[in-house]
């Protein structure tokens, strides 16, 4: 994987902890703010806080791979999220899932080669009277269809980024 | 401050605001009005009253429970009638500003109904089915008041309750509780005094409350809407249930997938604070409480309680043995009183209502009301409480309007993945605990949804399953390969494969996986399973057996068809929409699928105009006529 610039120093992440913050109990507060920062947990990033809390790096790695939330690589600028819940998955959010990814030209849990888009399948985000629905950042869309989808990303393609991740393109 | 003072200041500014010349206007700015663009409706509103500063006043509220009418806007007018308007877009705003803000004209014709007033001119949304079977108990002040502003709760009577609990022993609140016959609403419908009182007896100067909001059930939203809508009535919950227990603090363990619920609640968390609702000396009285937000990374298994815990501790989230139970042995070693949104947001009112006044809803063995997020195929999707022993069918048809379109119904799936689905045979069942278990299926969360004639259920059971597989925490063996084996076997049936003896082994397998697990996630994940196969036999015989879905959802068994006679032959809608380019023109200019090239993704049927609506699917495959399947090859011209 090529390597990517972090607008955000690494160093940086930790010097807004404050000593009592540290400690293991605050492992996965810590890894939510690591991935709000940087947009996913690096090796680096766990490496570093297994240090400063005194952790075993594979006790990190253990939590952090049991959450859906953590993510191992670099997301997109724009997050498509499809969500997969029961009531989106009667009104057919598999077909929309479908079409997304036939549309972005990657799998779930892929980003896309230019870093433009990252997509991902979500149990429920307590829509279901709206459904199917996607949600690009924190816009929602609802009652998606497959064809709907195409509209979707152009809409989205000419409006910019929102989620405020700031990682760069590759170098 | 003193609780009558804080309600006196509340009262003046409601009435204020309500009982004045003010005219109000109610956007209902919860997720699902968002969702739907509550937001920009919200923007135009305030831009359209510019110039009536003073005289009209914005207020942002919950949810309603309608949320197949969102976005919701209420006009609240003194002296008039107070209408409700949905689906409202920005452009119709201007015309709602100037007909009932500046005019007098109520614009019925864009009005859901009154809510208020209106005699014959309007339908009186009270009135409506959809409201008089249902019983608001906790939906009391969702959609009236502000969510953001913890003066409306109080002066709705809201902290009456834990007024009241601070003039009465610890033991006096439980035993009311007890006399309320209120059950835990996490699933298992625990008796919740019970749980108090363990907890209030076990030993220790330390213990801890803990809110469960980790509302991992895809279909439910009863808990969000409750955060978002009201959160209030879970703080005071809490506060009564720390002052029961003996604890100091408390901890909300919250879905990340909830940010407007984090936001709503840390807003009331801190207003709270600043009223002396929280923090040292409650209300003036010998007892501090502190509440904190503790976000979860996501897993389905985080509800359980012992998994809550380790997800609290920082750990992975895994369940343990109990006993010891976490109100003996819980956080940190502690006693733990663990409740759900629910179940704490009941107990501010019984407080302040009493126990005889809770016990008057509901059935002998579960009183009160049963909170449930209906989706699915229904007219009315939303959010519905109702007495408990209501029956399902007044749930789904005199609530929830019945299936869209009027489309057969077919089963309705309750208690998410841990729940069951029911056939229309058992419709009349009761809603309550008990019913609900005998019938397989449970109470659960709350997550209703209604399936019909186009759900298929063996894939409905798949799609549980796979829930349940990636969910799985890995402890138990019966669970974590068990749910993989139980997909792996409902992927052939779904492809056609496999024989009756499939169905046996998987029957025989699911029973094994509820015998075999710790937890009840793992217990209960065969549940959509074992239901499915009781009471749709016959569905899953027909994909073994004649490789046929009757629902024509799973995608082996289906092939898309274009009707020749129906197909307009100068309409190329099909052929542009697919994004695979598998449809073709015959010779006579009539459309064909290619059903070697067809991904089956339903495109060409959804576009197919309504007025030909030639696209059919056709289970089994072999139903395709055998010269309309695949684009003949071109006949090599003659050299």
């Amino acid at each position: 994987m090529q390597k990517l610039i972090m607008t955000r120093k690494k160093s940086d992440l930790f010097s807004i902890q404050t000593p009592a913050h540290l400690h293991p109990r605050h492992l996965i507060d810590i890894l939510q703010e690591v991935q709000a920062g940087e947009g996913y947990l690096s090796s680096e990033a766990m490496l570093k806080v297994a240090k400063q809390l005194g952790m075993p790096s594979a006790a990190v790695w253990g939590v952090a791979t049991f959450y859906n939330q953590f993510r191992f690589i670099p997301p997109g600028k724009k997050q498509v999220r499809v969500c997969l819940g029961t009531a989106c998955h009667l009104a057919g959010g598999q077909l929309v899932l479908e079409a997304t990814a036939r549309e972005l030209k990657i799998e779930v849990g892929q980003t896309s080669e230019d870093w433009e888009f990252s997509l991902e399948r979500i149990a429920c985000i307590g829509c279901c009277a709206l459904a199917p629905v996607v949600t690009v950042d924190k816009n929602i869309y609802p009652k998606m269809t497959p064809s709907k989808v195409e509209q979707v990303l152009v809409e989205i393609k000419t409006t910019p980024a929102q989620n405020g991740v700031d990682c760069t393109g590759p170098a | 401050m003193t609780y009558g003072k804080l309600r006196g200041r509340a009262r003046e500014k409601w009435e204020a605001q309500y009982s004045g010349k003010l005219i109000n206007i109610l956007v209902g700015t919860a997720t699902c009005g968002r969702a739907a663009g509550s937001m920009a409706v919200l923007e135009a509103i305030r831009r359209g009253i510019e110039g009536l500063e003073g005289k009209v006043g914005v207020s942002e509220v919950g949810c309603m429970g309608l949320c197949s009418q969102e976005p919701l806007v209420v006009i609240v007018k003194p002296g008039d009638f107070s209408v409700c308007y949905h689906h409202v877009t920005p452009q119709m705003v201007p015309q709602l500003i100037d007909g009932y803000v500046r005019g007098d004209d109520p614009c019925l014709e864009l009005a859901l109904g009154t809510v208020m007033g209106g005699g014959d001119e309007a339908v009186s949304i009270p009135e409506l089915d959809l409201f008089s079977k249902q019983s608001r108990i906790l939906l009391r002040n969702c959609g009236y008041n502000s969510p953001l502003d913890i003066d409306h709760y109080i002066a709705c009577g809201g902290y009456a309750g834990l007024a009241r609990a601070l003039t009465m022993k610890p033991a006096q609140i439980i035993n009311e509780l007890k006399g309320s016959g209120l059950r835990g609403r996490g699933g298992a419908g625990y008796p919740a005094a019970d749980k108090w009182a363990v907890c209030r007896q076990a030993g220790g100067s330390i213990k801890y409350v803990i809110c469960n909001a980790d509302e991992g059930d895809p279909g439910a939203f009863m808990d969000r809407v409750l955060l978002e809508s009201d959160p209030h009535a879970i703080l005071e919950g809490m506060v009564i249930a720390g002052y029961a227990i003996g604890a100091k603090q408390a901890y909300i363990y919250m879905r990340e997938e909830y940010p407007l619920a984090i936001e709503r609640l840390g807003i009331a968390l801190k207003q709270a604070g600043e009223k002396g609702l929280l923090g040292r000396h409650v209300l003036g009285a010998d007892f501090s409480f502190k509440i904190e937000i503790v976000k979860g990374a996501g897993a389905f298994v985080s509800g359980e309680e012992t998994a809550t815990i380790a997800a609290i501790e920082g750990r992975r989230s895994w369940p343990e043995h109990r006993p010891p139970y976490p109100a003996q042995v819980g956080l940190w070693g502690k006693p733990t009183l663990i409740n759900n949104v629910k179940t704490l947001a009941y107990v501010p009112v019984i407080l302040q209502k009493g126990e005889h006044w809770f016990r008057g809803t509901g059935t002998a063995g579960s009183s009160g009301t049963a909170l449930f997020a209906l989706a699915g195929k229904l007219e009315n999707t939303g959010l519905a409480e109702v007495p408990m022993g209501t029956s399902l069918r007044t749930l789904v048809y005199d609530i929830g309007g019945g299936t869209k379109q009027g489309r057969q119904f077919k089963a309705v799936q309750i208690g998410g993945p841990s729940g069951g689905c029911l056939p229309a045979s058992l419709l009349d069942t009761p809603i309550d605990f008990d019913s609900l278990k005998e019938a397989g299926a449970i109470m659960g969360s709350g997550g209703v949804i209604v399936m019909d004639e186009d759900n298929c259920m063996v894939d409905t059971a798949r799609y549980f399953i796979d829930f349940s597989r990636q969910e799985s925490c890995g402890k138990c063996t019966q669970c974590r390969i068990g749910t993989c084996q139980m997909l792996l076997m409902l992927d052939e049936i779904a492809k056609g494969n496999g024989s009756l003896a499939t169905l046996e082994a998987l029957k025989a397998l699911a029973e094994d996986i509820k015998a075999g697990s710790l937890c009840g996630m793992g217990r209960m994940a065969p549940n959509p399973v074992l239901t499915t196969l009781q009471y749709f036999r016959d569905e899953y015989v027909a994909h073994v057996l004649e490789q046929r879905c009757p629902a024509r959802v799973c995608k082996d068994l289906i092939a898309y068809y274009i009707l020749p006679e129906k197909c307009e032959r100068g309409c190329d809608h099909c052929m542009l929409a697919c994004p695979v380019k598998a449809i073709f023109s015959d010779e006579k200019g009539l459309k064909v699928v290619d059903q070697e090239k067809c991904t089956k993704c339903g495109s060409c049927e959804l576009i197919c105009p309504a007025e030909y609506n030639a696209v059919v699917r056709l289970s089994p495959v072999s139903l395709v006529p055998g010269d309309r399947r695949t684009k003949p090859q071109t006949p090599s011209k003659e050299p």
